[in-house]
């Protein structure tokens, strides 16, 4: 299983619970992406966005139904929220969680290859 | 282990419930604030009750699908159509069926793009922006062109059926307009029609209403009329009211405003020493000299 970004952890979360991280981020001023890929690699930081970064909103439940379009026109992707604080010296995503899975997760593993003088060079695929 | 869930009460506290709610404080400021319009503060007190009702039946676990309160408001400008959404979303908000209760306010231009997948994001946008509270559509007949085939206004209003059916919990649509239009606006769009459940009309305000309207917003603004100039304004209503482009109260604002202009070219003519009473009072001669009694 795929884990990146907060709560990747812990069990799927519900709806309920989405919409509850998302008050937090408007609730702090934070413009909210929605992001999916089926390249969830490590090295992938740059997911398609699901239309533009949403801000200025007063609730939740317009993000949630962003996600819930994007869910269903790729469901077999993987999608995640992330959220940016545009205030100075932050300018960067503040959170980040993945809202959706594929059916079959994606598998990496590790592997090494020996190059001269005995080293080794390490890969994620 | 879950805690065992309390049981369900077998009475709720209705004046408890009125209290806490604050909902009377609001209606009452209705009342006081906004002249006449006695058939709108009916509604709202009906649609208050509603919802008051629906959430002491929601204590006792009694199940029932929340309201639809979509609504279309129809009246001539400056019949006070934008101010009763504002308290609308006050009172929504209070009986907690809107979380957030502001008013995100659009015509046409704000909803319909200029060229094709332009409209959907657009619409879209809006809908997020109100969400938790009130969309108020002005002129929401413009929405409609029918003598353009391709016109874009009709892919903002499927969007906005779409939603309106399917997060009734998330926000509440107002549509206003002329009567006359939007009655046409609903032949055509009887989707439309069927979503909205309250039809609100205001009517044009009495020459009374209008002079006891424009002697609150100077009391706001701490201004006053000497009585002469009082039976002068009556007049000018009377006469405003036959002309063009006449607009209810939005008119007797602005009339007042040019009023205010002159008592401030007056005093400062007069010069010298100003009392406090005449920095509030409104004379005779400031309304006399309107275009209105050429
Ligand atoms: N019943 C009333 N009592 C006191 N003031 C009122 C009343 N109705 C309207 N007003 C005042 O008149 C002005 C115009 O009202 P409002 O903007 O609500 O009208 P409207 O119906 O939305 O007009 P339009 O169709 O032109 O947008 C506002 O400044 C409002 O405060
Ligand atoms: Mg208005």
């Amino acid at each position: 299983m795929i884990t990146q970004g907060t709560f990747s952890f812990l069990p799927a979360l519900s709806n309920e619970q989405i919409l509850k991280q998302l008050k937090y981020c408007i609730d702090h001023g934070w413009a909210v992406n929605v992001e999916y890929t089926d390249d969830p690699h490590p090295r992938n930081t740059y997911w398609e966005m699901w239309g533009l970064p949403m801000f200025d909103l007063r609730d939740p439940a317009g993000i949630l139904m962003e996600i819930n379009a994007c869910r269903k026109t790729h469901p077999e992707t993987y999608i995640r929220v992330s959220a940016f604080d545009n205030t100075k010296g932050w300018e960067s995503i503040r959170l980040s969680f993945i809202v959706n899975r594929p059916s079959v997760e994606r598998q990496y593993r590790l592997e090494r290859t020996e190059v001269a003088s005995r080293q080794q060079r390490y890969a994620i695929r | 282990m879950s805690e065992p869930a309390a049981p369900v009460p077998e009475s709720v506290d209705l004046d408890a419930e009125r209290q806490g709610s604050g909902i009377d404080a609001v209606l009452d400021q209705l009342d006081t604030e906004l002249v006449g319009l006695v058939p709108v503060k009916t509604r709202i007190r009906e649609i208050a009750s509603l919802l008051l009702i629906d959430r002491l039946r929601r204590k006792l676990e009694l199940s029932a699908a929340s309201p639809t309160l979509h609504m279309c408001f129809t009246g001539n400008p400056g019949t006070g159509k934008t101010t009763v959404a504002q308290r609308m979303a006050d009172i929504l908000h209070r009986l907690e069926y809107v979380r957030v209760g502001h008013v995100v306010s659009v015509t046409r231009d704000d909803l319909v793009g200029q060229y094709i997948g332009h409209t959907a994001p657009k619409t879209k946008e809006v809908i997020k922006k109100a969400m938790g509270g009130v969309l108020f559509i002005d002129e929401a007949y413009y929405l409609y062109r029918p003598e353009n085939e391709r016109d874009y206004g009709q892919e903002s209003i499927e969007i906005l059926l779409q939603v309106m059916e399917n997060h009734r919990d998330d926000l509440v649509v107002i549509l206003a307009g002329y009567k006359d239009r939007m009655d046409k606006f609903f032949q055509s769009n009887p989707g439309m029609r069927s979503r909205i459940a309250h039809h609100i009309d205001f009517p044009d305000y009495e020459s009374q209403e209008l002079l006891h309207i424009g002697k609150l917003m100077l009391a706001e603004q701490n201004y006053q009329f000497t009585s002469e100039a009082e039976s002068v304004f009556a007049e000018y209503i009377e006469r405003r009211r036959q002309q063009p482009h006449f607009a209810n109260a939005r008119s007797i604002r602005n009339a007042l405003d040019r009023a205010r202009f002159r008592q401030a070219g007056r005093l400062c003519q007069q010069g010298g020493q100003l009392s406090r009473q005449s920095l509030v009072t409104i004379e005779a001669q400031d309304i006399r000299s309107s275009r209105v009694f050429d």
